[in-house]
């Protein structure tokens, strides 16, 4: 809520802080943050870039607060949302019932890439297949947020999640005892007791939990050593896995171990040689027989992409229905299926008001934002769009809300997006109150993409 | 990993005897370098590239050159990818000590290095190894991890007081404390420099600079913590720790005790009797393999 000077009530004790502080005092600690991310080593790689091999997230030392309230309804949301979209999973590769309840057209699931026929007619040890996912969520108002993606995979950033807290901490430690904010720093420790829950029935004893790697030349391998370290779990490669009496062992200075648990960080198509990609190196041969015979948890689960496709993310309000019986708490931006010939015609007509992304696109790649493209851009992309109309989606660019950045001539506004995370296990979802914020450090932008220039900030939930 | 480290730390070592040598006894300089290099086991790469064991060759090739794969800059990048790719396996400090070396000497490493800012620039090395070193001694759980951190530490101390004897064992022998005479042997100084024993040895040894005397001291002198039979001692402790912890002895047991039995109960006269340069080439040779069988014993290679 905006009072008359114009200050969101939840930034006011903040701006006080803020308005006593020299601007200069601020630019050190800046870039003190910087020489901080730099020595923990909190660095991604961008591909196809041989000269910058390692980069850093440009960090606002703004944070993004939310209030309580706001909090625990996009937490509902959130909770509403992956309950559905686990039985929507669990329900798609089994019986299928919203297919044949005419919900979803089967066309959606049968031409769909990321549907694994390896999949069918298993239940996943505690019918979890989505164990960690992390919800984009924007929003354009006072109590409007809309979720952008889904991202069922294997969702990245929570890393920055929990550095951006440890660098504000260390940087601002005054300001902590001055605004409550609720506490980040526990999720390393659930997300193991998440993923432990997860485990086959077969195992006995506390179990073996590895978070497997494509190793120290993948963009986010630095969240993935983070995590293990944190978790005080092992941190292996495939290499470093074999199949030894029907299980999943990973190699030790005394021989190999069973793992009953992996959270892998490897693309499903990576996963098995033997099953899916057989040039694949990354993987574990015969891993998916293990799974399969209920030896290993695999998180996310395989075939989990099918979820946060772009075309049956335009589903998710009437998948959230048929499973929950309830209405959608968080809002679904409006999605024009290009497959359908209306729907394409209304996106060729408006395309330089559309953001029209590829269907099983990530990370800010192949998308057209309309607003900010040329007219030869344009053209190129109705071209394409004509070509493979089922490859895309389009959705209305939404005038985001904003927040302010702090830049060489003080505050200035930007758009912004949150991605909570939640866990997911037989004992319930638990969602951390906080999450990655990622913020177009470029004036009038709406790319938020690291791969794309994006930056990070601290995101506050404060306490009651 | 820490293998690197302590190896970029000797090389700083050797590289400060060498540049005090070269400035204080001009005439020495070259035959003083091409000893260091021998000492590095880097005369085949440093060759194919420089006729003269020129002091800015030689400072450049070790410092910061590329091709050399023992040069600190390599050593470093090798050490910082290897922290990278066993990161659970560190304590955040630990990690942290290595990436800030590796920033810092990245850094000062990017230009030639002038000679009037050697003695920094090799201070600073020596800073930093030293704070990875405290990092590693207090923050590590002494579980098998430190173990094999310390035998890969103690491997790399040998090999590197071996070479130093070997490179210099001419004037070890006890004809030379006659012939020579000198109490300020060059030579003697250096040997003692390149392990920063030169202090030590005054305090600890009594009868003074003969060349037995030093060599008793780098050999078999328990209190030096860079002597052969101190990195031994170390090596076969850490080794029986995880012997217990694994309950399992392998054959790298056996080999470490029999690289001990070489300096325990020893004079130094039966070494000279059997040979200097024959006794620390077979103590080389054992070190190595004995490297070699840990890395089998314990799956380091797959």
């Amino acid at each position: 809520m905006m009072s008359d000077d114009g200050i969101r009530s939840t930034y006011r004790s903040y701006h006080e802080w803020f308005s006593e502080q020299d601007n200069r005092r601020l630019a050190k600690k800046s870039a003190q943050a910087e020489a901080l991310f730099k020595r923990t080593g909190i660095t991604f790689n961008v591909y196809g870039q041989a000269d910058a091999e390692e980069r850093l997230i440009p960090f606002d030392l703004v944070p993004r607060i939310v209030s309580n309230s706001e909090w625990t309804k996009l937490a509902k949301g959130i909770d509403q949302r992956v309950r559905a979209i686990n039985a929507f999973l669990h329900d798609i590769y089994n019986r299928q019932e919203i297919l044949r309840a005419g919900v979803l057209p089967k066309k959606l699931i049968a031409e769909n890439d990321a549907f694994l026929p390896q999949m069918i007619d298993f239940s996943p040890p505690g019918d979890v297949y989505t164990h960690i996912v992390g919800t984009d969520i924007v929003r354009t108002g006072e109590d409007d947020f809309y979720v952008l993606e889904d991202n069922a995979r294997t969702p990245s950033g929570v890393s920055y999640m929990l550095e951006n807290r440890e660098t504000m901490l260390q940087m601002f430690p005054e300001l902590f005892s001055k605004i409550r904010v609720q506490n980040v720093s526990n999720y390393p420790k659930n997300l193991r007791r998440s993923l432990e829950a997860c485990a086959p029935a077969s195992c006995d004893g506390r179990p073996t939990v590895a978070i497997l790697t494509p190793g120290i030349y993948n963009s986010a391998y630095y969240e993935h050593s983070f995590l293990a370290d944190q978790m005080g779990v092992e941190l292996v490669e495939g290499h470093d896995l074999r199949i030894v009496d029907g299980h999943v062992a990973m190699r030790t200075t005394q021989g190999y171990r069973t793992i009953d648990v992996l959270y892998r960080r490897v693309d499903d198509a990576y996963l098995d040689p033997l099953t899916f990609n057989p040039n694949s190196a990354l993987g574990v041969p015969g891993i998916m027989d293990v799974y399969r015979a209920g030896n290993i948890t695999i998180a996310n689960a395989p075939g989990t992409g099918v979820a946060d496709d772009k075309a049956v993310y335009s589903y998710i309000p009437d998948i959230i229905e048929f499973y929950t019986g309830e209405k959608a708490i968080l809002k679904n931006v409006e999605t024009y299926r290009c497959s359908e010939p209306d729907a394409l015609k209304y996106t060729l007509s408006n395309l330089s008001e559309l953001v029209v992304k590829e269907v099983h696109g990530s990370g800010g790649y192949g998308m057209l934002v309309g607003p900010a493209a040329s007219k030869r851009e344009l053209s190129e992309f109705a071209e394409k769009l004509k070509a493979h109309p089922d490859n895309y989606i389009a959705q209305p660019t939404l005038s985001l809300s904003t927040v302010p950045i702090f830049t060489k001539k003080g505050l200035a506004p930007r758009h912004v997006d949150l991605r909570p995370f939640a866990l997911v296990s037989p004992d319930g979802v638990d969602i951390t109150p906080g999450g990655l914020t990622r913020v177009a450090l470029k004036a009038g932008s709406l790319v938020v993409n690291s791969s794309q220039g994006g930056g990070t900030k601290d995101t506050w939930v404060l306490e009651d | 990993m820490f293998r690197f480290l302590e190896r970029a730390e000797n090389t700083a070592r050797l590289l400060e005897a060498g540049f005090r040598i070269a400035l204080t006894r001009s005439t020495d300089a070259e035959s003083e370098w091409r000893s260091v290099i021998i000492t590095l086991a880097a005369q085949q790469g440093f060759e194919a590239k420089y006729d003269t064991y020129d002091s800015t060759h030689v400072i450049n090739y070790l410092l910061r050159d590329a091709d050399n794969p023992s040069s600190i800059l390599s050593v470093v990048n090798a050490a910082r990818d290897n922290a990278r790719l066993v990161r659970t396996a560190l304590t955040s400090e630990v990690w942290m000590s290595v990436n800030e070396t590796w920033m810092q000497l990245t850094q000062i490493l990017k230009h030639q290095v002038r000679e009037v800012d050697l003695p920094d620039v090799l201070a600073t090395i020596r800073q930093q190894a030293a704070l990875v070193r405290g990092a590693l001694n207090g923050t590590m759980l002494r579980t098998d991890v430190y173990r094999f951190c310390q035998v890969g530490i103690h491997i790399e101390r040998i090999d590197n007081t071996a070479r130093i004897i070997d490179v210099k064992y001419y004037s070890l022998l006890p004809a030379t404390s006659i012939v020579g005479g000198r109490l300020d042997n060059v030579q003697w100084e250096t040997l003692l420099r390149s392990v920063s024993a030169h202090r030590s040895f005054r305090w600890a040894v009594e009868d003074g600079y003969t060349g037995p005397a030093i060599a008793n001291f780098l050999i078999l002198d328990s209190r030096l913590p860079r002597s052969l039979i101190f990195c031994s001692k170390e090596i076969v402790s850490n080794l029986a720790f995880i012997e217990q912890a694994y309950g399992e002895r392998a054959t790298c047991h056996d080999m470490a005790d029999k690289l001990l039995q070489r300096f325990s109960n020893r004079e130094i006269s039966t070494i000279f009797e059997e040979g200097l340069h024959e006794f620390i080439s077979s103590v080389l040779g054992d070190t190595a393999n004995l490297g070699y069988q840990i890395e089998k014993d314990y799956r380091f290679n797959i």
